[in-house]
Formats: C-alpha cells, structure tokens, sequence
C-alpha cells in the first residue's frame, strides 16, 4: 500500500450547501495541479447506493477528502458499510473553509507552488 | 428523485505516453461530467488505474500510442477512447455516446435527502424508530438502530434529529448545524436537554401533544361548532410544529389523519420496544446483569 495520500474530491452535485466559488475554486486548483485524485458527484449519493467504489476509497491508504464537515463524511461512509480508517484521512470542509485552506490540507497549494 | 443511470467511471489518462490536456479543458471537462453525475480519475504518473468497485471504465486520453502503456487492475470492462484536439464540449458528446453504447442498467432513483447515524453519538435509545412515521429506522439483526428505508424520509424534514436527546442523527444536505454533521458544541447540548425537558413537561412525546390538542379542539369544535375557530387551532399547532421542528409545510401537510397517526404512533413505538428488549438480550444473553 502507497504512503502517497491520495485526493477525492466532492462535488456535492445534488444540493446547494457547499459554496459554488469555494467549490470551483478547488476544483480549479485542483484540475490545474500536477497530481492524480478521484472526483465524485456526491458522496451521499454514494453512500445511500452503498457504492462499493468507496471501500476502494476507505482502504487504500492515507486519503485527504475535500468535501464538507468530517463527521458528516465519516458517517456516510460507514453508512455505506466502508468505514474510514481512523488514521490517515484528512476531511477539508468546503461549507466552512476557503478554497486557499481547502488546498492547504490537501496538499495541493505546495504542490502547485514547487511546480512554479 | 434523481434518477442516475449506472455509469461507467471516467478515467482521465494523463499518464505516461500520454499528453495532457490543457488545465482549461481539463477543469471545464471535469466540472461538466461531475455535474452529470460521473464519477472522475484523473490519473498522473505510472499510469496504474485503481479498481473501484464492478464499475466500467471509460478511459479518456491523448495517447502517443493507443492503450500500450496502460496497465488496468482487475476483471472490470474497460472502454478507451482517444480526445485528441477536441474541446470539452466535444468530450462529454463523446462520453455521452459511449455510455448509450454500453447500454447500463439504470440505477433506481435517489433523493438527496435521508438521514445518517453517528453511532459515536447514538445511545441506541430507539426514539428515532419511535418517532418517525415513515418507517425510514429499522433494527439490525444485533438490535442496532439502523437506517432501513432511507427513501421513505421526507425531504427537507429534520424532524428525527430534533427529537434525537443525542444530537446523533445527520442529515449532510441540512442547512445548518450540529444537524449538517458541525462538531457539537455546549450550547447545541443546552438546546438539546432543553428540548427532552419541554417533551417532559407536555407530559410525553410529540404524539402526546398532538393527541391532546387535537382532543382539545375536537371538544371545543363540538361545543362551539366555529369552524374557524377550529381551523385556526389546527393551524397554529401546525405552525408552531413547523417553527420548532423545521418540518417543512408540505410534510405537515401529507401527514395521515390524527387516528392513522395514532395507529403508527403505538405501531413504532412497539417496535421501539420490542428493539430495545431484543438490545438488552443481546447484551446480556444469559440474562446476567
């Protein structure tokens, strides 16, 4: 298993709770950077599918999950029957935070400043 | 209901033997598929995709040499299309075409609404399962409180979670905390046991309350026979119920009648009872204490 965090990235698709300039803002920065992540629609909505693409997610190492607040996150996957490990996962919450800290813990503002 | 067909997740190949594609394209592209509902990999670097679940893959790229250096895990199906010199627009009619070719199964319908359990939180006191008329809670085979029939709930209605004593019930798409998952705080807890002491003090549960003003009304609708009067009765519970509770009017307005609520009341609330029995054997099988 890789020490390398990987990134997932929530759209929340299906309602209007996460600000739109926070969440493009990510996204952008994301999409602009050098590395590799996963990019859902919603996370509920896989949760309620029990999406086995989330134990995938939940299992493969350390995670840094830009989506809303943390314990909203780590019950909707253990909802989906693939709970989160209890170390190596950083939650970014993109309903309370700005882009900038967002970026910050996934790792992506680092990375987008040594590729400068 | 948001009806989301059985998609095939999207693998953005900008690996080896690859070229990227401009970061515009690549955040238009992603912003729109996302908005479709796709699930999206973006992969860097060796070029290794990771399986996640059964699903199909649709691998997009600019390949040097078509699928040569890919190297796929698992058995899943893959499908993999070349987006040389097209622009995002053109990508998604293209992922569009593909996906009709793949002929998925719809998946069923989904509403973004139901509720979580934070079982660090939850004290399995079955309230929830006692309250909703839905029938959205069911038990687990080891007496748990679970979520069984998330699509029964009511959207916009976070009524369990306000009756919840223990602040455990999440709804992530709620507009304000602690029900949106916020952490917790002193004064959320204040609120909270303030809540079970006005339930106690209106002498049980909602039901209770709702039994008995309707009784009330009921008599003085008899007495008086002012059909406004009663109307309006009927509206300020109604009213204040929705103030306290945040139950949006339109749920309010589907309930049953008062004696089918009654009926599903002492319905869950035996199902409570019976769940919290089949807990207690479950913790103590051999009747020990």
């Amino acid at each position: 298993m890789s020490d390398i965090p990987r990134i997932l990235y929530c759209h929340c698709a299906y309602a209007k709770v996460v600000p739109d300039d926070v969440k493009h803002e990510v996204l952008r920065q994301l999409t602009a950077s050098e590395v590799a992540f996963d990019a859902v629609a919603d996370l509920c909505e896989m949760s309620a599918a029990r999406d086995p693409a989330l134990a995938g997610l939940a299992a493969n190492g350390p995670l840094r999950i830009a989506a809303c607040y943390p314990r909203a996150v780590k019950w909707l996957f253990h909802a989906a029957g693939s709970p989160l490990p209890k170390d190596g996962v950083t939650v970014a919450n993109m309903r309370t935070e700005t882009a900038e800290e967002v970026l910050v813990q996934l790792g992506v503002a680092e990375s987008a400043e040594a590729s400068r | 209901m948001v009806t989301i067909s059985a998609r095939p997740r999207i693998i953005l190949y900008e690996g080896a033997s690859s070229e990227p594609l401009d970061g515009e394209i690549r955040f238009e592209l992603i912003r729109q598929l996302l908005g479709m509902g796709y699930q999206i990999t973006r992969v860097r670097g060796s070029g290794r995709i990771a399986q996640h679940g059964r699903q199909h893959q649709l691998v997009l790229g600019r390949f040097a040499e078509l699928s040569s250096s890919l190297e796929v895990a698992g058995d899943t199906g893959v499908t993999v299309r070349a987006i040389d010199n097209l622009d995002a627009e053109q990508i998604v009619e293209l992922v569009e075409s593909a996906v009709a070719e793949l002929a998925a199964p719809a998946r069923p319908a989904w509403k973004p609404w139901f509720p979580v359990i934070d079982y660090d939180r939850c004290t399995n006191c079955m309230q929830c399962l006692s309250f909703c008329l839905f029938d959205v809670y069911g038990v687990s085979a080891d007496a748990k409180i679970q979520v069984r029939n998330q699509s029964n709930c009511k959207t916009d209605c976070p009524a369990c979670s306000r009756v919840c004593p223990e602040v455990a019930i999440l709804f992530p798409k709620y507009k304000a905390g602690p029900i949106n998952g916020a952490e917790i705080d002193a004064e959320d807890l204040r609120r909270e046991a303030m809540k079970v002491d006005i339930s106690a003090l209106l002498g049980g549960d909602i039901y209770s309350m709702l039994r008995d003003r309707s009784a009330k009304a009921k008599s003085r609708f008899s007495k008086e026979r002012d059909d406004e009067r009663a109307l309006k009765e009927r509206q300020r519970c109604l009213a204040k119920l929705q103030e306290q509770m945040d139950i949006p009017l339109e749920v309010l307005a589907t309930l049953p009648t008062a004696t089918e609520i009654q009926r599903k009341a002492e319905e869950a609330r035996a199902r409570a009872a019976q769940a919290l029995q089949a807990a207690a054997d479950h913790s103590h099988p051999h009747g020990d204490l």
